[in-house]
């Protein structure tokens, strides 16, 4: 298009005229752009936390990932197994929590709901979402933890303390707490997204179920949720990314102990939590070090999670759209 | 779809027009004053066209001052900042509190122009900025707290660094343990489980306690050692003073410790303890201020030691100094000579801010020390002023 233009020889300001009028190039230039500076971004925080983490990489090899010693002081010993263990730990819990309340709760505003009420009970749960990491915090730490979590946490102990996963003893702050914070955190997330999916699924679906003879029931359970689980699966993923990644909040409730066992009454200790703690006061090069390796560990984790999270939604999305042709 | 691509084309141009308008609006918000200087004494007439030509003044806020470091000492240093601009309205203060490891970074790169430290900087660090000095400002005095409910009428109580040490060794287990009751006779103490907790962001609170530690326990030494976040052989690790107190308060049979302002401000409970020379001493002001005392004729040359157990009768044995990094030889010397005459009103009035926020202003022979330093100041090698 702009060779044809010089051909013609139009002056200069009628061709920028013509091109900003037609608009699809500027347009399409910065939209452009904009897509090469996310992906330029990934790639700089990527190197940086490679390049900057040199030092204890060099020193601990693969030995990072798989020991459990943190002792910046005497011994200068690093390993980040408890984080990554307390990551996974947190997250998986918060996520089983979380998504049938929230899918519930997408259901019922989008479903069940009156119309009167869908309106101020999405905007509560809107809400909830805005609200910021460090007052779910201070509020984890001083109300929800000695109201409720420590009461669940001594009767998980005292009904299934022979299960290795409810060890006591309790004290309050631990994964289990992290993991309640957690799930109320990503819980407006996956609400509100998948209350979208399931408006965005055509009348007409629902209207054939039901004229088939479902109940309401089966129609949400045998016909909406298949037809909007790609959509599903995402909100899900959202979720898991804020709960990965969460920082303050988690910090504040979980314990920050290096417990190794997989009780959910332990004090734990996430990635993002270690960094939170003991970056601004890291004196130390390797110890620092030490700290920017568990932030790439946390992005590179974060990545592959979204990676197979997002393969995830092909592959359901693929199966469901045969179906849909066959 | 020609429809909509115009559409959003013409929303990037809007956006675009925006985001190169903005700058254009920008002096128009810059020509109001800013807040602070309301209160000076408003030199305005030098904005006006006069024909005699006066010396002007130098216009408020003029001079930025950048810092960088501690978090321990903000709230002092920000009060600080805010009175000062009242004496000096030149000087405009600006200090981040990004912890003391960004702070030592910071000024040994020479990209702020003083730093703060909790800790005292190691042979490294020292080599890696030449010239630089450590100027005490304040000290801290970290005080351990607990929560056991047959306690709460009682009166405080009393631990010893053996004690002290082994519980959060996790060598003592229960609050009847033989060595607490010893020195509690009176006390109650139950048979409850100690909970031990910490706290979880490095902190020089962390520092100073362990520091402690370490100076009266060689198995503290020689299995955990100090410094703003260690390996803690037990116990659970709490975000802040804020942490540490609310998982105190929680458990029944815990022990922490705390900053003796947040412990005051909060009423916890403080156990009193036995210093290095036998007696029993409560935390506060006059006892952390004999420690710094007891050692203010042996400061090295580099005018930084730790404090801890000091050997006064009247000492409180958990305390540190927070420290200021500034260079002997300063670049600017409008700047060096303004930091200086500062640093000057914050050891003199401004040790009252400082005991208003429980912090520990300097003993006169400390004082005394960091005054001589600050004469010995230049400004590209002369002399300031």
């Amino acid at each position: 298009m702009g060779s044809q233009m010089v051909h013609k020889r139009v002056p200069a300001f009628r061709v920028l005229g013509r091109v900003l009028h037609h608009g699809d190039r500027p347009f399409q230039a910065l939209m452009v752009l904009a897509c090469l500076a996310t992906v330029g971004l990934v790639a700089t925080i990527g190197w940086a936390l490679w390049r900057n983490s040199a030092l204890s990489r060099a020193a601990f090899g693969w030995h990072f990932v798989v020991t459990s010693r943190w002792d910046p002081a005497l011994d200068r010993t690093f390993g980040a197994l408890p984080f990554l263990q307390g990551t996974l730990i947190t997250s998986v819990v918060a996520l089983l929590v979380s998504v049938p309340i929230s899918l519930g709760v997408g259901i019922f505003l989008s479903e069940v709901a009156p119309e009167w009420l869908r309106r101020p009970i999405g905007f509560l749960v809107e809400l909830l979402a805005a609200v910021p990491s460090v007052v779910y915090g201070l509020w984890g730490l001083f109300a929800f933890i000695p109201s409720f979590v420590k009461p669940l946490a001594n009767f998980l102990n005292r009904t299934l303390g022979f299960l290795p996963l409810f060890e006591g003893p309790t004290f309050g702050p631990s994964r289990l707490a992290a993991s309640l914070v957690l799930a109320i955190m990503v819980s407006p997330t996956i609400a509100a997204v998948s209350r979208d999916v399931f408006q965005a699924i055509p009348d007409a679906q629902r209207e054939a179920s039901l004229a088939l003879g479902a109940t309401q029931w089966e129609t949400i359970s045998r016909v909406l949720i298949p037809y909007g689980l790609p959509g599903l699966l995402g909100a899900v993923i959202l979720g898991l990314g804020r709960a990965l990644g969460e920082t303050i909040a988690v910090t504040m409730v979980v314990g920050n102990n290096l417990d190794l066992s997989i009780s959910l009454l332990h004090p734990g200790y996430t990635m993002a939590s270690i960094i939170a703690n003991e970056f601004a006061e890291a004196t130390d090069e390797l110890h620092l070090h030490a700290l920017i390796e568990i932030g790439l560990i946390l992005f590179l984790l974060t990545l592959i999670i979204n990676s197979i999270a997002r393969l995830l939604v092909w592959g359901v999305g693929r199966r469901t759209m045969r179906e849909r042709e066959g | 779809m020609s429809a909509l691509g115009r559409w959003l084309s013409i929303a990037a141009l809007v956006l675009l027009l925006v985001g190169c308008g903005a700058p254009t609006q920008a002096p128009a918000i810059q020509t109001q004053p800013p807040a602070e200087q309301t209160r000076a004494p408003a030199p305005t007439k030098a904005a006006l066209p006069t024909l005699t030509p006066e010396p002007t003044p130098i216009p408020p806020g003029s001079i930025q001052i950048n810092g960088a470091g501690a978090s321990f000492p903000f709230p002092l240093y920000s009060r600080w900042f805010y009175e000062y601009a009242f004496i000096d309205p030149t000087v405009k203060f600006n200090y981040q509190s990004i912890g003391s490891g960004g702070g030592i970074k910071q000024i040994t790169a020479r990209t702020v122009d003083f730093g703060a430290s909790d800790a005292i900087l190691t042979e490294e660090q020292f080599a890696a900025a030449p010239g630089i000095l450590m100027l005490p400002t304040v000290a801290g005095a970290v005080v351990p707290v607990y929560n056991v409910s047959e306690l709460k009428e009682a009166e405080p109580l009393v631990l010893d660094a053996s004690t002290l040490s082994q519980i959060f060794l996790g060598k003592i287990t229960r609050w009847n343990d033989p060595a607490i009751a010893a020195l509690n006779p009176n006390l109650p103490l139950p048979a409850k489980e100690i909970l031990v907790v910490h706290r979880s962001d490095g902190s020089g609170t962390t520092f100073i306690f362990t520091d402690y530690l370490s100076a009266v326990s060689d198995e503290w030494r020689n299995t955990v050692g100090k410094g703003t976040s260690v390996e803690w052989p037990v116990g659970l690790g709490g975000k802040g003073n804020e942490g540490v107190a609310g998982v105190v308060s929680q458990n029944d049979g815990a022990i922490g410790y705390v900053e003796l302002a947040y412990a005051k401000q909060n009423k916890l409970s403080i156990a009193r303890l036995v210093n290095a020379a036998g007696n029993i001493v409560q935390a506060s002001i006059e006892t952390t201020q004999n420690a710094m005392a007891d050692y203010g004729d042996e400061m090295p040359g580099i005018l930084a030691r730790s404090i801890v157990n000091a050997p006064g009768k009247d000492s409180w044995p958990i305390a540190g100094y927070t420290y200021l990094l500034i260079y002997m030889d300063q670049s600017d010397c409008a700047k060096g000579k303004k930091l200086v005459q500062f640093l000057r009103w914050a050891l003199t009035e401004g040790s009252t801010y400082a005991e208003h926020l429980e912090y520990v202003p300097l003993p006169e022979n400390v004082r005394q020390q960091v005054f001589a330093r600050l004469d010995q100041v230049t400004c590209n090698g002369a002399p300031l002023r």
